[in-house]
């Protein structure tokens, strides 16, 4: 213990000394953005001073030579300052309009991928799934690679109504988020229970707390203390796993991809939304998830067509009708999309409301 | 010593396509990083993966690492595989807090790209959900090295557990017009005050807090934190009526009807028979869309101040919950109006510590107990503007009901209403 280090508890690092010093210069005092063309936005501040700023999707788990590649571009480029947005795409800014294009060919030249700005649909935010989660459903990683090579030129041509927020989880817990499209794993069957390893591994009493449902409830099994799980009740979340790993939720077969839509953070024309479910029961299926990636585009496909200028995908289907919604993408409608949850209610229609 | 590498006939279908591949990533680790523990353990780190992609199961678990001093911030992750794939059985996380807003310079990148390829293996990610830098894959006894040597340059771990997270802020101020606030400084104030509650986990679950400039709230905050700060203004918005002609004059008086005045939530906005924009600013919700749409002709107040909502999160355990308005409006100028902010983040933040479960979101016990009760447990005052629309249900016990509206009657004259 002696050798041990003391930290040094900074918490969050100030940014100003990494900021490129045109926003610095300018901070709080801007005036307006434009944009010039996808992937690029101009900012004109008060004071005429000018910035570009490029924008760039990448594979998002970078090895240090993507990110050596990524700094030599900043330092050819654009004055050794990049910003990172919310959904990892990095962000070079210029003050030299005439560097703009050189600085989107270098980008391109390296396999990186400009655009994501305005009216696109933007990189697809995600969560760890096979590569590094200890509860995952399906990989994230993987998922994001596949269906990006399919909507590639959505993200580099900002030509949809609105801005697109895609978003993945491996899990139920959902920690992607929510999204315009969110495509999130939903298991089918109750946790298989290894019921020798539940006293040694898990921590009974918080298990039993865990369940929303209070399915759970404490049980010997096999002349040990274990958990048993009231499959009627069971709604099959996953929630017991991540503290008790013997409640195995994940199956191959049983734990299938579900697509919900309408989730929406901005408050612009209309409070935030949360997304709603339209489909579910979409197999599993690496490398590649095509069947996932197939409704995806249909429900693009369907709000390129069909929305107004501004409207996002949620208020395109409260324009249309989720009727008509359901007609457009062809997909079904079940009993499983009338909510059970509380505040069900609210979801119902009392009204003479009807479309045809 | 040549490693014998992992087939991989499933990842590397991940390699065909446009976009670019993490796993052609990992594998150049694999084949040309100079570092033989780095190609061992990418090789390892890809057999694992192709077996989860072949089984479709995962094969990571949790466990118990930290730093000398902290409790958290690293996720810990051993394999269930290891047997099969070693060099890569111990692949933990650190999380590192970025600075406010994620800017950085190349040569900083740099420096962190040379500690990490030193201790760990050369995987890292710009961010997580939570917004930490992700260094992804080292054992136990090189997350000491690594925290070690970034934390002597100004790198700190963030949360992980029960504990208060990292935080996350727009760009904000730095390049955007319609910045209300100084997000960064808010995002350090509230996130640095809690250091102790960042690195040793001990509340009922996790607290986050992020902030955004204005409603658009590009970082999600009303969404996804328990503490969600949007900028945003009281006094009118400002309106440059040349450059409302000159949009006019672009695109035409039909398309600013159809996605300006039509589109306001609450129809504050007209046009005059001679393209002047009328605004009655106390309609107006500051939702942002007209000034997305004209962001040349109409910018915020001059009045910023901010707006907090608490209690938004994600599925777990009662489902999604947005954050509540608690704070309508809130100057954030002097360092007193700070002050007051990272205050009333501390009562917050012991009053769920001492009244929520084990693993209850803050929102979810102000579900649980109600909002009144909330409201009257961190001293806060009720004010319309925290709902929607007020109570439907008839049943409730009123008889507190004359102090509490004298009380109202009271706080009106006060605040010279």
């Amino acid at each position: 213990m002696a050798d041990m280090r003391e930290p040094i508890e900074s918490g969050c690092p100030d940014p100003w000394q990494y900021m490129h010093p045109m926003m610095r210069k300018n901070f709080g005092q801007w005036k307006y953005h434009d944009h010039p063309r996808p992937g690029v936005l101009l900012h004109v501040a008060y004071s005429g001073d000018k910035i570009w700023t490029v924008k760039a999707g990448t594979q998002r788990i970078l090895d240090v030579f993507t990110l050596r590649k990524l700094c030599d571009i900043g330092d050819e480029f654009a004055e050794g300052y990049v910003h990172f947005t919310l959904r990892s795409n990095i962000e070079y800014m210029v003050t030299d309009e005439a560097k703009v294009q050189p600085l989107i060919d270098a980008l391109e030249g390296s396999g990186f991928i400009v655009g994501g700005t305005q009216n696109s649909v933007a990189m697809i935010s995600h969560t760890q799934g096979w590569l590094h989660c200890d509860i995952p459903g399906t990989d994230a990683s993987g998922v994001v690679k596949s269906m990006m090579d399919e909507l590639i030129d959505e993200f580099r041509n900002a030509n949809m109504p609105n801005r697109v927020h895609i978003t993945t989880s491996c899990c139920q817990i959902n920690c992607g988020g929510q999204g315009d499209i969110a495509i999130n794993v939903q298991h089918t069957k109750p946790p298989k229970i290894n019921h020798d390893l539940v006293a040694n591994v898990c921590e009974r009493p918080s298990v039993v707390a865990r369940c929303p449902v209070a399915a759970i409830r404490p049980a010997m099994v096999n002349g040990k203390p274990s958990l048993e799980v009231d499959e009627r009740k069971c709604i099959c979340c996953g929630a017991c796993y991540p503290p008790c790993p013997p409640m195995q939720i994940n199956d191959a077969e049983h734990s299938k991809l579900a697509i919900w839509v309408g989730g929406n953070h901005s408050n612009a024309r209309g409070k935030p939304t949360f997304q709603k479910l339209v489909a579910a029961g979409i197999p599993n299926n690496p490398p590649r998830w095509p069947e996932a990636t197939a409704i995806v585009k249909r429900i693009l496909k369907a709000y390129k067509e069909g929305a107004r200028d501004w409207e996002r995908v949620n208020e395109w289907i409260e324009r249309i009708g989720w009727p008509r919604f359901f007609e457009e993408v062809e997909l079904p409608f079940t009993k499983y999309h009338i909510d059970t949850w509380r505040g069900a209610r609210a979801s119902f229609n009392s009204s003479s409301y009807i479309r045809f | 010593m040549a490693i014998e590498k992992h087939s991989t006939p499933m990842l590397d279908q991940l390699e065909t396509g446009p976009w670019p591949s993490f796993i052609s990533g990992i594998k150049r680790l694999r084949d040309e990083h100079p570092e033989p523990r780095i190609n061992a353990m990418t090789n390892d780190l890809l057999g694992q993966l192709e077996h989860s992609y072949e089984t479709r199961k995962g094969y990571w678990k949790g466990g118990t690492v930290s730093v000398f001093g902290y409790g958290g911030g690293i996720i810990p992750r051993f394999s269930e595989v290891g047997k099969a794939f070693p060099k890569s059985k111990e692949f933990h996380t650190l999380r590192v807090q970025p600075p406010a807003g994620n800017h950085y310079s190349t040569g900083m990148l740099r420096q962190l790209a040379d500690s990490w390829e030193k201790w760990g293996s050369g995987l890292v990610t710009f961010h997580g959900q939570t917004g930490n830098i992700m260094f992804i894959g080292t054992d136990t006894q090189n997350t000491q090295h690594f925290f070690d040597e970034i934390n002597e340059y100004g790198w700190d771990l963030g949360g992980a557990g029960p504990c208060v997270r990292t935080a996350m802020s727009c760009v904000g101020a730095a390049r955007c017009e319609m910045s209300c606030t100084n997000e960064l400084k808010a995002h350090r104030a509230l996130v640095n005050n809690f250091v102790d509650d960042v690195h040793r986990p001990a509340l009922p679950y996790k607290f986050k807090f992020k902030v955004s400039g204005c409603a658009n709230d590009c970082q999600n905050a009303i969404e996804r934190s328990d503490f969600a700060v949007l900028g945003t203004w009281r006094d009118d918005m400002k309106v440059d009526q040349a450059e409302v002609k000159n949009y006019i004059a672009d695109k035409g008086r039909q398309y600013y009807i159809d996605n300006v005045i039509t589109r306001c939530p609450t129809q504050a906005l007209s046009l005059t028979d001679d393209n002047a924009l009328v605004v009655n600013n106390r309609d107006c919700v500051r939702c942002m869309h007209c000034l997305n749409v004209m962001p040349k002709a109409l910018h915020p107040g001059d009045d910023k101040g901010v707006t907090i909502l608490i209690g938004g999160k994600r599925t777990l355990k009662i489902g999604d919950l947005m954050g509540t308005v608690v704070v309508p409006f809130k100057k954030l100028e002097t360092e007193e109006d700070y002050g007051s902010m990272v205050e009333l983040a501390e009562t917050i933040i012991d009053f769920w510590a001492e009244n929520g479960l084990e693993h209850e979101r803050c929102g979810e016990m102000i579900e649980r107990i109600g909002l009144a009760n909330f409201l009257d447990g961190i001293g806060i005052e009720p004010d319309p503007n925290m709902l929607s629309h007020p109570r439907q249900s008839s049943y409730v016990r009123l008889d507190g009901w004359d102090e509490a509206a004298e009380a109202w009657f009271e706080r009106q004259a006060e605040a010279g209403k």
